[in-house]
């Protein structure tokens, strides 16, 4: 892991993945949502809101595993000191948030027409609502406590806390009375049909590409600013 | 009820929000990167 510590060699491999992750995860986002849009057959019960799924579920597992990713990434930045662990949190929380809300934002816009109401303080909906505060909170602490290209270990910490919410969201519907379905996808299998779920793995993986590509950006301009704060340094020294 | 506003809707969310933040990180990595180099060509 600390191989890629040297942000010379990091920059070797990010810079060419960068427009291959971007284009990869736009082409497959747009032919899954495409094909949730228009060719897949609606709901016998939900009808045609159903096709909220291919953006909602997507955006939902990135969101928690965005954070899961985070709490990585701190854990790297705690114990091993890795130099680019904070970077690298700080950057993965930027999408984790972008994909959090897209979760809570087309969720409610699904519950108008299948649950009657866009909102309700359920426990699924309450968590998660607490996890894009948690990604609020992370990007607020870590961009206060950014010295010299290192991200505080205060905002590492609160990174590492904030993975207690993940479980909670993840077992909500299971413990409390919920408006929101129990899970339809375990690791045991799915109860939804295969002619609904082939689109769902096309934006998931699109998704993830998507969120990956915007990690390096960020960590590439957060390196750049570094470098140019360094050199800065050095100029006023001589 | 009619579902197709509500698709556009969360559809039109995930667009504009992916688009958006895509558009935010590239800029700022093309602002920091030149601007590195350009000092680096300057020095």
């Amino acid at each position: 892991m600390h191989g890629y510590a040297n942000p010379r060699r990091f920059l070797s491999i990010a810079k060419p993945l960068t427009p291959w992750l971007v284009w990869s995860g736009l082409i497959l986002s747009i032919a899954g949502m495409t094909a949730g849009l228009f060719y897949t057959p609606k709901d016998y019960l939900q009808g045609d809101s159903v096709r909220i799924l291919y953006v909602h579920v997507p955006a939902a597992w990135l969101g928690m595993g965005g954070w899961s990713a985070l709490a990585i990434a701190c854990l790297a930045q705690l114990v091993w000191r890795h130099p680019l662990a904070g970077l690298a949190a700080r950057a993965i929380a930027v999408p984790g948030a972008l994909f959090t809300a897209i979760c809570l934002g087309a969720g409610s816009v699904w519950g108008r027409p299948t649950w009657g109401t866009y909102w309700q303080w359920d426990g699924r909906m309450t968590s998660m609502l607490v996890l894009l505060f948690l990604y609020f909170g992370y990007i607020a602490l870590a961009n206060a406590t950014m010295d010299r290209g290192q991200v505080g270990k205060s905002a590492a910490i609160f990174g590492l806390v904030g993975v207690v919410n993940i479980p909670i969201i993840n077992r909500s519907v299971v413990w409390w009375n919920s408006l929101h379905q129990g899970p339809s996808i375990t690791l045991k299998g799915s109860s939804i049909d295969s002619s609904m779920l082939w689109p769902l793995g096309l934006t998931t993986l699109g998704f993830a590409l998507i969120f990956g590509a915007i990690v390096l950006m960020l960590m590439r301009a957060d390196l750049a600013r570094i470098q140019a704060e360094a050199r800065l340094r050095r100029m006023a020294a001589e | 009820m009619n579902h197709w506003p509500f698709i556009i809707a969360a559809y039109g969310m995930a667009f504009l929000g992916i688009g958006g933040v895509m558009l935010w990180a590239w800029r700022s990595m093309r602002r920091a990167e030149s601007a590195t180099s350009d000092r680096v060509r300057s020095d």
